[in-house]
């Protein structure tokens, strides 16, 4: 029994000991960039020396705040996400509710039409949409980012699974009693779904802060463009080459808002992604 | 039960504003492009600055292209490579990690996911910077003597990509896993173990089975985002060297934005929407199938 007990408590260490090690370096791009980031200006990266500097400094943010209006294209994020979310709850939480409280006609396939959003990606459809865009005069601006998110077959799909896990009997005696379906949905279905909403929110906002083509598509000035799509131009000026310590200044700011908000709500984070896995 | 008295109006008029987005952004553009794919199209080319009907000539000319071969090859590799070790290593890491005195080292293997992958991609470079590079120094750790520029080598170029994506993505998946493991039943467990059924014994005929919804729905999540990844390419690589990381998504922006051939790249959407549908109906009638049984 007392052997057990060893064996166990060593291989209780082991298992920690090598999941801390890989942790550590599965970390280490973070890491090294938050370490590299704080070198001084121009210290050249050798062999040996590419951790910190001769001190620390926050010169390279600096530096990088004075190349890209990196202000502007964070202004620009907050806004194109924001635009997204608020309309993608609104929409979502309505078709959802219809696919989840209402039997009609045709139920079925305009579900089925709505989810093929999910199986082609509207990236790859980026020929015709920019056309379009262009069409509706709207190119080089926030919207054109935003507009076409604006109906989600993934938030669609997410809530009609929530509001279908809530007794029907709630929503008949509200209306029985005469509430309007925006009632019911306000003050009976959406407090019940807070959690697949904050899933959906905490994924929306992941997903289109950090996205990068169809905004560098449809963008081509400062004032529009938001924070990957300025990195990407950044990384490609030609006086920066090799300066490792400025380009990851320059990542992280892109970087750290949302990260910075992970790791304090991390618990949220994480639940969030398995809430919205499938049930 | 479903409501099922008079049907009215208004379940169509909630649905409209997402239907009305789907049908602008998704439906009316796959088949545009299933149109467009078959017209000469070219806005640098005075002749079919508007369009001009080309029947399957697209398809033609682009199947006897050797260079869209190699593209399509380089897609299918990727997707290939990556996939399966990023499954493989989120149901490791979920397996591993599922105790609750991990939870630290989850986030480690997770917060990569809140990277955007511009981001990410950038710091790479570096790891993957020959000589003074950690990527290769931690290689060398190994014994590792080969090649040292990833990136500007034509037979590493894409295993670069497959490595951020790997590193990037592994950690969502294991997310699914996580909640998947939670929900397999302790008493099995317990059975097994008095059983003395070895660990080997025990994952290959019970976690594995009973994970397979998650498994099914990781790997259409993984196989539709592998498709559509191209901005570590846009970063890292431009799809170079001589096209040796160029994958399917990076050629259609390509062929749209500097070559202006918009015919082209109707039909490499066209394509590139046949082959995610084909995987997903074939995945999802799969599914159906064994669901019978």
């Amino acid at each position: 029994m007392i052997e057990t007990g060893l064996k166990r408590k060593i291989f209780s260490t082991l298992t920690m000991g090598i999941g801390i090690l890989i942790a550590l370096l599965w970390s280490m791009p973070l890491i090294w960039a938050l370490i590299a980031s704080l070198r001084p200006l121009n210290e050249p990266f050798t062999r040996g020396q590419v951790w910190f500097g001769s001190g620390l400094s926050l010169a390279n943010y600096a530096r990088a705040f004075s190349l890209a209006p990196f202000g502007l294209y964070f202004r620009n994020t907050v806004f194109l996400v924001l635009m997204i979310l608020s309309v993608q709850l609104v929409t979502s939480s309505m078709a959802g509710f219809a696919f989840a409280f209402y039997s009609f006609k045709g139920e079925k396939i305009l579900f089925t039409l709505i989810l093929t959003q999910m199986m082609i990606p509207t990236v790859a459809l980026l020929v015709p949409n920019f056309q379009t865009i262009r069409v509706m005069g709207l190119y080089d601006t926030i919207p054109a980012m935003a507009i076409p998110f604006w109906g989600s077959a993934f938030g669609t799909f997410l809530l009609r699974q929530s509001f279908l896990g809530i007794p029907r009997d709630y929503g008949d005696a509200a209306m029985v009693d005469g509430c309007k379906w925006y009632q019911v949905l306000w003050h009976v279905y959406l407090p019940m779904a807070v959690p697949s909403m904050i899933a959906f929110s905490i994924s929306t906002v992941n997903w289109h802060w950090n996205s990068l083509l169809w905004p560098m598509i449809v963008t081509q000035s400062d004032n529009a463009r938001p924070l990957t799509a300025g990195l990407a131009r950044f990384t490609q000026l030609g006086e920066i080459g090799a300066q490792w310590g400025l380009m990851s200044a320059a990542t992280l700011i892109v970087a750290l808002p949302l990260l910075i908000l992970f790791l304090v709500f991390q618990k949220r984070f994480m639940e969030g992604y398995m809430n919205s896995g499938l049930k | 039960m479903k409501n099922n008295k008079k049907t009215t109006v208004l379940p169509y008029l909630l649905i409209l504003p997402t239907f009305v987005f789907v049908c602008i952004f998704t439906i009316y553009p796959t088949i545009a492009s299933f149109v467009g794919s078959f017209y000469q199209h070219r806005l640098n080319v005075p002749r079919y600055r508007e369009p001009v009907f080309n029947g399957l000539g697209n398809y033609r000319d682009i199947f006897a292209s050797a260079d869209f071969r190699m593209i399509l090859q380089n897609t299918f590799v990727y997707v290939l490579a990556l996939v399966p070790l990023t499954i493989l290593a989120a149901l490791f890491f979920a397996l591993w990690l599922k105790n609750k005195r991990f939870a630290r080292l989850r986030i480690a293997i997770f917060h990569p996911t809140i990277l955007p992958m511009v981001s990410a991609a950038t710091i790479w470079i570096f790891f993957l910077t020959p000589d003074y590079g950690l990527f290769n120094q931690f290689l060398r750790l190994f014994g590792y003597s080969g090649a040292e520029n990833w990136i500007s080598n034509p037979n590493l170029a894409l295993m670069a990509l497959v490595l951020v994506g790997f590193w990037k993505e592994a950690g969502f998946y294991m997310i699914y896993y996580l909640a998947g493991v939670q929900n397999l039943p302790e008493d099995v467990y317990e059975a097994l173990k008095l059983e003395g059924a070895g660990p080997l014994t025990v994952f290959f005929r019970f976690t594995l089975p009973l994970l397979r919804r998650t498994t099914l729905f990781v790997t259409t999540v993984a196989v539709i985002g592998a498709f559509r990844a191209i901005d570590h390419v846009i970063v890292m690589t431009s799809g170079g060297p001589s096209g040796t990381s160029t994958l399917l998504l990076y050629q259609l922006w390509k062929v749209r934005f500097e070559n202006l051939n918009i015919g082209q790249a109707s039909t490499i959407t066209v394509i590139l929407v046949m082959v995610l549908l084909l995987f997903t109906i074939s995945n999802f009638l799969l599914n159906e199938k064994r669901g019978e049984k």
